[in-house]
C-alpha cells in the first residue's frame, strides 16, 4: 500500500521525470504522446497528424530492401580535412564525434541488394551525421552507387536526407553536386531507372543536385523539402513564410514531386516503379 | 544607400592619388615647378599600391571581387566581342534579368556567351536582382546552352554571382530542380564550354551555370560552396564574422587553384580589374580564345569523357 503514502509529494511538473525514458514519445509536430512501442509499429509515424519521425538508416534498410539486407561498399571511405577547417570546434574533432554518436565512418551508407527479387544500387543518407551533409566521401560513395547501377545494368534507388553540402569542406563539397549530376546523366542515357526517395529534410546541395533528379521522385509526407533554408529566405525577404511552406504536399502541388508516398507504402511503391521502367 | 567608389584599404592609395593630381593642377595654375615632389610622391604610391595589393587578405579579395566599378558581363561583351545578338526569357515563365545571354563574335569566332549581370546604380541592381537568379534564369541558360548544342556553337560563360535567389517564388517554381538539370545537362552538352569567374561565384548558384571543359578565375574572384557571410551566420550565428569564414572557406582563385578545381588563374591589372577595364578584358580575351583552341582537336566523344572524368576525380578522401 506504499503508493497511498506518496499523494503526499509536491504536485509539480515533474511527473514526467517519472516516465522511463523512450517510454512515451511526444510527436514533435502536433504534440500527441503515443506509446513508444505503438510508435515502432507503427514505424516512427504519429498516429494523429502522420508525421514522419526521423528513423535510423538501418531501419530503412529493414523496411524498404529484401530480407532487411543490404551488402554494404566503400565503408572504408573517411573524409580528410583538407581546408583544415576550424569554426568553434575542428571539422576533425566534428567528424570524430559524428562518428561516435552513429556508429558510422559517414553520412551515406551504400551497397546492392534485392527489392522484390529486382538487383538494385542503394544508398541512403543519415542526417545524424553532420547534418546529413555531402564532403567528399558522400559525393565519392554516391557517385559509385551510380557507377555500379550503370555497370551492373541495373536500378538505382537513392534515399535523401540532408540540410546540403558540407561546408567544411568548401567547395570541394560544391564539386560533388556536380560529380554525382554527371554520372547521373550517363546514368540516364544507358535508360536505366533511378528512383529518389527525399526524407525529411533535403535541401540545398543534395537537393540542387541528385536528390532532384530521379526518373521519379518520391517524398515522405511532411519533409522540409526546397533550395534554400526557411530562415534564409525569412532573413532575404523580410516577412513571415506562409503555412506548409517548402513542405513535401507544398512541392507536390507545385509539381516537383511525383508521389507522397507513407513510409509504409514505400518499399511497395518503388517496386511497383521499377517494374515499370526496368527490365532484366 | 550611397556607396563609395572604392574600398577601404584602398583608402590610402585614393588619397594619395588625389594630392598627387591636386598637385599637378596646381602646379600648371600657379606655374610652380613641383615635378620633383610630385615624381617623389609618384613613387611613394607605387610603393602603398604595392603593399597594399601584394599583401590582400582572402576577405579583401572577396571586396575586390565586388568592387562597385568592377567589370560586369555586360562590360566583358562589350570590350571582349562583336555583333552581340542579346537573346530573352526562359519559354515557360520570364525573362530572369539576373542573367544576359546571347549569340557574338570573339576574334570572328562565333560563341553563346551566358553570363549574370550585376547593376551599377541602385535601379540597376534592383532590376538585375544584384546577380541572383531565379529557376526561370537557369532555364533561359540552358535553352540558350541547348541551343547553341543544336548549331554547333561554343559556349562562353561569365561567372558572377552572390547566389541563386533565395525566395519564395524561386522555391515554388523550383530553384533546386532548375540548378540540377542544368548541372546533368551542361555535363553532356556536345560543345565545348569555356567559364570565366569573373567577380563572386557562390554556390548552386554559380554551378548552376559552371560545369565545363576549361574553368578559369580572375585573380580577384572568389568560389566556395557558400558565401563568406552565409557561412559565417550558420556557424557563428554572426554575418559579421564574414571574414574569418572568408580564411576558413579558402575561397580565393590561389585557394581553388591549389585544390586542382581549376584550370587556370587570369592575372587582373596590378590594382584590380576594376583600375582598367579594357586591359582586364584584353586579356580575358586571349585567355578565352586560347581556351577553345586546346578544345578544337577533340572529337565530341573525347569531349564528353574528358570532361566528365575531370569532375569524376574532384574530393578528398582516404580509403
Amino acid at each position: 500500500m506504499e503508493w497511498f503514502r506518496k499523494s503526499k509529494p509536491p504536485l509539480d511538473s515533474g511527473t514526467k521525470k517519472n516516465i522511463p525514458e523512450g517510454l512515451w514519445t511526444k510527436c514533435t509536430s502536433c504534440g500527441e504522446i503515443v506509446y513508444s512501442k505503438k510508435m515502432e509499429e507503427l514505424l516512427w509515424v504519429c498516429p494523429n497528424c502522420n508525421f514522419h519521425f526521423r528513423i535510423s538508416s538501418h531501419k530503412y534498410i529493414e523496411l524498404l530492401l529484401d530480407n532487411g539486407v543490404l551488402e554494404t561498399y566503400d565503408d572504408n571511405l573517411t573524409s580528410k580535412d583538407p581546408l583544415k577547417f576550424k569554426d568553434s570546434k575542428k571539422y576533425t574533432d566534428r567528424l570524430k564525434d559524428a562518428q561516435k554518436k552513429t556508429g558510422l565512418k559517414e553520412g551515406v551508407i551504400s551497397g546492392m541488394a534485392h527489392m522484390d527479387g529486382m538487383p538494385v544500387s542503394f544508398a541512403i543518407m543519415n542526417f545524424a551525421f553532420i547534418g546529413g551533409s555531402m564532403g567528399s566521401v558522400v559525393g565519392e560513395k554516391v557517385a559509385r552507387a551510380i557507377e555500379r547501377s550503370i555497370e551492373r545494368g541495373v536500378p538505382l534507388v537513392i534515399v535523401s536526407c540532408s540540410g546540403g553540402a558540407r561546408m567544411q569542406e568548401g567547395i570541394l563539397s560544391l564539386m560533388q553536386m556536380t560529380k554525382t549530376s554527371a554520372l547521373l546523366a550517363v546514368l540516364a542515357e544507358k535508360k536505366i531507372p533511378y528512383v529518389s526517395i527525399l526524407t525529411n529534410p533535403t535541401t540545398a546541395g543534395v537537393m540542387a543536385s541528385y536528390a532532384s533528379l530521379g526518373d521519379a521522385i518520391l517524398a515522405e509526407p511532411k519533409a522540409l523539402l526546397g533550395f534554400a533554408g526557411p530562415r534564409v529566405i525569412q532573413q532575404t525577404i523580410g516577412q513571415d513564410l506562409p503555412e506548409g511552406f517548402q513542405s513535401t504536399e507544398f512541392f507536390l502541388d507545385k509539381g516537383f514531386v511525383d508521389k507522397i508516398v507513407e513510409r509504409k507504402y514505400l518499399r511497395d511503391t518503388v517496386v511497383r516503379l521499377l517494374k515499370f521502367m526496368w527490365r532484366k | 544607400m550611397s556607396e563609395r567608389p572604392y574600398l577601404e584599404f584602398e583608402r590610402p592609395i585614393v588619397e594619395l592619388e588625389k594630392k598627387i593630381s591636386d598637385m599637378k593642377d596646381f602646379s600648371v595654375g600657379e606655374s610652380i615647378e613641383l615635378s620633383g615632389e610630385i615624381a617623389s610622391m609618384e613613387k611613394k604610391l607605387a610603393r602603398l599600391r604595392q603593399d597594399v595589393y601584394s599583401n590582400l587578405t582572402r576577405w579583401q579579395k572577396v571586396q575586390l571581387s565586388r568592387h562597385p566599378k568592377r567589370p560586369y558581363t555586360l562590360d566583358y561583351i562589350e570590350l571582349m566581342t562583336t555583333g552581340f545578338v542579346e537573346l530573352h526569357g526562359d519559354r515557360y515563365f520570364a525573362d530572369d534579368h539576373a542573367v544576359v545571354g546571347g549569340f557574338a563574335h570573339i576574334d570572328g569566332q562565333p560563341v553563346m556567351i551566358v553570363g549574370q549581370q550585376k547593376g551599377r546604380d541602385t535601379k540597376a541592381k534592383l532590376y538585375r536582382n544584384f546577380g541572383m537568379m531565379h529557376p526561370e534564369g537557369y532555364r533561359k541558360a540552358l535553352r540558350l546552352f541547348y541551343l547553341a548544342e543544336k548549331f554547333n556553337v561554343p559556349i562562353l560563360i561569365l561567372i558572377d554571382t552572390p547566389g541563386a535567389y533565395p525566395g519564395i517564388g524561386a522555391e515554388e517554381r523550383g530553384q533546386a530542380e532548375a540548378i540540377a538539370r542544368n548541372i546533368r545537362e551542361m555535363s553532356r552538352l556536345k560543345v565545348p564550354i569555356v567559364i570565366v569567374i569573373i567577380g563572386e561565384g557562390a554556390s548552386g548558384g554559380a554551378l548552376g551555370i559552371g560545369v565545363g571543359d576549361v574553368t578559369m578565375m580572375l585573380q580577384y574572384s572568389w568560389y566556395s560552396v557558400i558565401s563568406p557571410e552565409a557561412c559565417s551566420a550558420i556557424l557563428w550565428r554572426d554575418a559579421g564574422r564574414a571574414q574569418e569564414a572568408a580564411e576558413a572557406l579558402k575561397v580565393t582563385a590561389e585557394d581553388v587553384m591549389g585544390l586542382g578545381l581549376i584550370d587556370k588563374i587570369i592575372p587582373e591589372p596590378p590594382t584590380g580589374a576594376h583600375s582598367n577595364h579594357a586591359a582586364i578584358a584584353a586579356t580575358v580575351k586571349q585567355e578565352i580564345l586560347q581556351a577553345f583552341d586546346s578544345l578544337k582537336g577533340l572529337s565530341v566523344e573525347q569531349l564528353l569523357e574528358k570532361r566528365i572524368a575531370k569532375y569524376r576525380r574532384m574530393g578528398e578522401f582516404q580509403e
